[in-house]
């Protein structure tokens, strides 16, 4: 039998994955090495994978075989930051989860798109914070319950593609586990580019946020995360836009940062 | 011994120079008085000398990113005062769990909360100790001079990189602001992290319980899992396994405690110490009142001498202890209303009463003559 193709970038004697059956960060991994494979990496020693803390975080440690930094929860990218520029030459990654990236690391999400930094970011959003229990997170939508919004969520959720692509990413997209061959391609599109990508991908979690809202089988969570996206390119208030939210092509941090050096010492 | 280079520099400036000729090669920080002199010393300085520096969106993330840049194998360090050193508690409890070495000076400044903001305390000597949750040990040093900014963020390092363990320059206002003198010498001993010697070694593990592991790099083909979660001698995640977690926590305090004897550090001036009846216990700035009370007491025919720490963490209970031993008193000087002065106390354990000397408050020092006061009391 000819072995599934992702099996050569992990750790096989770790698996099975902790993840409950039906959890959207396998097609996140999937999606992640298969683009890697695509673009003919035959390991991962050119990468290294940082993540903060929760589910989506254990999607890059221990199951890549590759350096992994399982960091604290939120900081991800600061981490990554002081990474990626000690040593520029590797492909620095963040995979971790929406509460980690944008509610408790909401701050170095933004300023790290703002800097243009060369990370690529990609946000498992579960719309919860699947590894503590299933609390209410800034993504969650608007009424929907969960352990800590038992009587409906009250807040606006944040839209993370849009708010990345507003504070300056060189590539935002959107998309949901049931667009796999879309994530791949924008995958590859982002490890091409420089400076800060971020790929956002809505994500079923059953057991925390699935359960709660009386919809406990992933396929059926699968339909109704997209009866709440739209492919449609005008922005709408009621759903969340799915597709290439923006892209530009300004300089990263690292080579503006390695011509500031330059002038500095006279060898520019 | 070479003669070297003379500079005139305040701590701050010193200590940012330390930390470059120990090899320093990023910096990240966020400003705060009174450390701001090194982040933006460090701004000039680092592109000038080819390494990095970037000034993050908090201390949250400067502690992080110093972190970041330690795995990627380079010598990184942070500076800060009382705030950031609050929110940097957690980054320095991960690099006490992932043993990553790093350096975090904190300019202490008036707290608690923003306090004081421009004006000198002592009051971060147990955050030091204690900021972060959990078992671990940690180093510090207190510099009383620019000269020992310059020496002490160089020895930060080399202590760092040999226990591979963050360690804490925990410096004060008066100290970071004072102009002096700074000798730098033509040789410095520098200290480079251990490498592994096969490619199957333990990164996170060691065979004796006070051993420090070798750390290779990101990128140097490990397949490194760095957790800050508790994990085997390979780096997987053991959260359930209580034997791994006694064995490793075990080590990572036992690495410093047993080998406290090597670290710590202290100066003593005065009579001879088989001689000596009172004995004042101080550090950073405070020393500098505390050499002259016992100056003074000396001229006045009492048998004294300055315990200066030069380590505060480990604390020297040992040297201290044998001390505490011969003389009738201790005093211990601080800009705090008493945080080195129980650990002091703990360590002298009734063999002679010890005495508090506080002055907290507009940044004012410790007085010569509120220390000799004490020590005619002997
Ligand atoms: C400073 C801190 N606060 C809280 C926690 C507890 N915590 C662990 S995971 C998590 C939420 C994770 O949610 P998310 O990032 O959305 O990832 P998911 O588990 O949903 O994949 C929280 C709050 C922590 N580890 N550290
Ligand atoms: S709790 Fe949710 S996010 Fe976590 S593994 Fe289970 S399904 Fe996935």
């Amino acid at each position: 039998m000819k072995e599934h193709f992702a099996i050569k970038y992990l750790r096989r004697e770790i698996l099975p994955t902790v993840f409950c059956p039906g959890c959207g960060n396998g097609i996140v991994i999937n999606c992640f090495l298969k683009a890697v494979s695509d673009l003919g990496y035959e390991d991962l020693s050119g990468f290294a994978f940082v993540s903060g803390i929760g589910c989506a975080s254990w999607c890059i440690s221990p199951y890549f075989k590759a350096d992994t930094l399982h960091t604290l929860h939120g900081r991800p990218i600061a981490f990554a930051t002081g990474l990626k520029l000690a040593r520029p030459d590797l492909q620095v990654v963040v995979i971790s989860g929406d509460g980690d990236l944008a509610g408790i690391g909401g701050n170095h999400l933004i300023h790290a798109a703002r800097r243009n930094m060369d990370l690529l970011v990609i946000c498992i959003n579960n719309l919860n914070y699947g590894m503590t229990g299933g609390q209410v997170s800034p993504t969650t939508p608007e009424n929907v319950t969960t352990t800590t919004s038992p009587y409906g969520n009250i807040e606006p959720p944040f839209r993370l593609a849009e708010l990345v692509a507003a504070a300056g990413a060189n590539l935002s997209a959107r998309w949901t586990t049931y667009h796999v061959g879309q994530i791949i391609s924008t995958i590859k599109k982002g490890l091409k580019k420089e400076g800060f990508r971020f790929i956002e991908v809505i994500s079923q979690c059953p057991t925390n946020f699935g359960r709660r809202i009386g919809i406990d089988k992933p396929p059926d969570l699968v339909k109704w995360i997209r009866s709440i996206c739209t492919v449609k390119k005008e922005n709408s208030n009621e759903k969340l836009r799915l597709g290439i939210i923006c892209e530009r092509y300004r300089p990263g941090y690292v080579s503006v940062l390695k011509s500031l050096m330059e002038r500095v010492r006279g060898e520019g | 011994m070479k003669k070297g280079r003379v500079e005139f520099w305040n701590g701050n400036i010193a200590c940012a120079e330390g930390a470059i000729a120990a090899g320093c090669r990023f910096f990240a920080g966020y400003p705060i008085t009174p450390s701001s002199e090194i982040l933006e010393h460090m701004a000039k300085r680092m592109p000038e000398v080819g390494g990095v520096f970037i000034q993050m969106e908090d201390e949250l993330a400067a502690i992080a990113a110093v972190i970041g840049a330690s795995w990627g194998g380079v010598k990184a360090m942070t500076a800060t005062s009382g705030p950031g050193f609050s929110l940097m508690q957690e980054g320095i409890g991960y690099a006490c769990m992932t043993e990553t070495p790093c350096v975090i000076v904190d300019v202490q400044r008036a707290g608690p909360s923003t306090g004081q903001a421009t004006k000198a305390a002592q009051g971060d000597v147990m955050q030091a100790r204690w900021g972060t949750h959990g078992d671990h040990e940690i180093i510090a040093l207190a510099p009383n001079s620019p000269q020992e900014m310059f020496d002490l963020t160089v020895r930060a390092f080399n202590l760092s990189e040999m226990y591979r363990v963050p360690v804490i320059v925990l410096a004060d206002e008066i100290v970071a602001h004072m102009w002096e003198k700074v000798r730098i010498p033509d040789d410095i001993e520098i200290v480079n992290r251990r490498k592994p010697s096969r490619p199957d070694e333990q990164i996170f593990g060691h065979e004796l319980d006070t051993g420090v592991p070798p750390m290779p790099a990101f990128g140097e083909g490990y397949n490194l899992l760095v957790t800050g979660s508790t994990h085997d001698g390979y780096g997987f995640r053991k959260t359930a396994d209580p034997l791994v977690h006694r064995k490793l926590v075990t080590r990572l305090v036992n690495k410093i405690r047993k080998n406290a004897e090597k670290i710590v550090d202290f100066e003593i001036y005065g009579c001879d110490p088989e001689d000596a009846e009172v004995m004042v216990v101080s550090y950073g700035c405070t020393s500098r009142s505390a050499d002259e009370a016992v100056r003074q007491a000396l001229e006045e025919g009492i048998k004294a001498i300055n315990f200066r720490l030069r380590t505060i963490w480990p604390f020297p209970e040992k040297a201290l202890r044998e001390l505490a031993e011969r003389v009738k008193l201790i005093v211990v000087p601080e800009m705090n209303l008493g945080q080195l002065y129980f650990e002091v106390e703990r360590v002298a354990c009734g063999r002679c009463p010890v005495i508090l000397v506080s002055r907290i408050g507009g940044g004012e020092m410790v007085r010569p003559q509120d220390i000799l006061r004490e020590l005619r009391r002997a």
